[in-house]
């Protein structure tokens, strides 16, 4: 409720400063408004959101078939966590926008790149967070899982990697975030698919209403996939509370 | 005949430190056994050990007369800090030893749901382990190591999170238990009046390293009630007793 308010407010401050004509840049939001609902059933959003969305799944999904699984070696084998550990750390806080140029050139102008940029977006983190983790899961509980007969594969998958969900899911979460960013960053460098195209095509045609509207759609978008997960978060978050 | 022997026990751990040099026990079949001690004696590196959940530098543990190196399903532990998985309810805690043996889940939920009812947490079965005090916590523990039909139930302090009241209500139903089921018991405390009330046989272990310094049996009477036996010559004799030999080394 008093999150409504406040965007209520920020909408009226948004329209007055547009109706304003303080600057060309900033058109009144009602008129951005109208231009998202033109925009969103158009064929050439469809085919943008379409490409888009792939681009950030396929990337997500590989950050997590890799991250999750690293990030439980580094935890658990102890040479594996000394040698990636610091390179996971420089790349966590990298700016990995720097290194999109150099995919481009690698993988060529394409959706193999943008799948990449999100890819190593969202990966550092899911690592970093898996890795701490299974790292402080409750070692009694492994122990005691031993001491009832449980075999390797047991202990990851009945008591490790549950112990360990509410960070892995925060690593998820961040990696999300980080990979919406990775999407629109590596389309907008490559600048001919999906959405980055239709920024592309705004920005230089001057279309404001269109630009601010795409804006507008790609937050709700990174805030919706951010809150479906911390919905997740919330539902686990009855044990992480009690370990 | 023993149901557990421990022959030259070591342990040293890599930072050099000796806790245990030449322990020799054994542990007679159906009988409860206390390993008491102060901190630092090594009581618990003992158990687990026995336990096979930590490797000793040498000598050897035989359980049933042949020597293990590892857990095994003769053996069950019950933990000092519960140790319940704090995602599942309490019969998914008491089935978990015989879910990870892939016993079939309505079988296994059957035979969680005998030994909860024995421990007398009827009616909390959905519960989680955070709607539990400490002592029920204690009785999932004590449950879940039941229900895998260990002959032998390796105690590591479990009373040392509960309170005082809930300890000796406790400890009765525990003697009770025991004695219905012919169990085998390694118990570890650091309570003179714990082990003096319930055990057939104390080893004192000395401090650092640890080694077995005198075994006592207090030959307290069993056939009599709780506080009979809290009255009983015997069972203050011993405590008295082990309350001399404990006080050289605190």
């Amino acid at each position: 409720m008093k999150m409504l308010l406040s965007l209520a407010v920020w909408a009226v401050l948004w329209e007055l400063a547009g109706r304003a004509k303080i600057s060309t840049i900033l058109p009144p939001f009602t008129a951005v408004v109208e231009a998202a609902i033109e925009l969103v059933p158009s064929a050439k959003f469809h085919s943008a959101a379409i490409i888009t969305l792939r681009s950030f799944s396929l990337g997500m999904l590989a950050a997590l078939v890799v991250g999750i699984p690293l990030g439980i070696a580094m935890a658990r084998v102890k040479s594996i966590g000394r040698i990636l550990g610091m390179w996971v750390n420089i790349f966590v806080s990298a700016p990995i926008s720097a290194l999109v140029p150099i995919l481009m050139v690698v993988l060529g102008i394409g959706e193999t790149t943008v799948v990449v940029t999100v890819f190593l977006f969202a990966v550092f983190v899911i690592i970093l967070d898996t890795q701490v983790g299974i790292t402080h899961a409750d070692r009694s509980l492994v122990e005691m899982a031993r001491s009832f007969g449980a075999r390797r594969s047991q202990l990851y998958t009945k008591v490790l990697v549950l112990s360990a969900l509410p960070e892995i899911l925060a690593g998820v979460r961040l990696g999300a975030i980080r990979g919406v960013k990775g999407v629109v960053i590596g389309q907008l460098l490559v600048a001919i698919i999906g959405v980055g195209e239709l920024f592309e095509t705004y920005s230089n045609n001057f279309l404001m209403e269109e630009f601010w509207a795409l804006v507008l759609i790609v937050f709700l978008f990174a805030f919706a996939v951010s809150e479906a997960i911390a919905a997740l978060e919330r539902r686990v978050e009855y044990y992480a509370a009690t370990r | 005949m023993s149901e557990v022997e421990v022959r030259g026990i070591r342990k040293v751990y890599d930072n050099g430190l000796e806790a245990l040099r030449d322990v020799n026990l054994s542990f007679p079949k159906g009988e409860l056994s206390t390993l008491l001690g102060p901190s630092g004696c090594g009581k618990t590196t003992l158990l687990k050990i026995i336990a096979g959940l930590i490797p000793k530098s040498g000598g050897e543990v035989l359980v049933k007369g042949k020597p293990v190196d590892g857990p095994g399903p003769e053996r069950a532990f019950v933990f000092q800090d519960f140790a319940l998985l704090p995602w599942a309810t309490v019969l998914r805690n008491v089935a978990f030893g015989l879910e990870l043996r892939g016993m079939e889940r309505e079988r296994r939920e059957d035979v969680a749901r005998k030994y909860i009812a024995e421990v007398g947490l009827k009616g909390f079965e959905e519960r989680y382990p955070n709607q539990l005090s400490g002592g029920m916590r204690q009785r999932v523990g004590l449950a879940r190591a039941l229900t895998v039909d260990a002959d032998i139930i390796l105690m590591d302090e479990p009373f040392s999170s509960v309170d005082e009241q809930t300890r000796r209500k406790f400890q009765e139903d525990l003697l009770d238990l025991l004695r219905h089921h012919q169990k085998t018991v390694i118990f570890v405390t650091h309570s003179i009046e714990e082990a003096a009330y319930l055990s057939d046989q104390i080893a004192l272990l000395s401090p650092r390293p640890g080694t077995v310094s005198r075994i006592v049996r207090p030959g307290v009477d069993r056939n009599k009630t709780p506080d009979e036996i809290r009255r009983d010559r015997g069972y203050l004799d011993t405590v008295d007793e082990i309350w001399h030999i404990l006080r050289a080394y605190v």
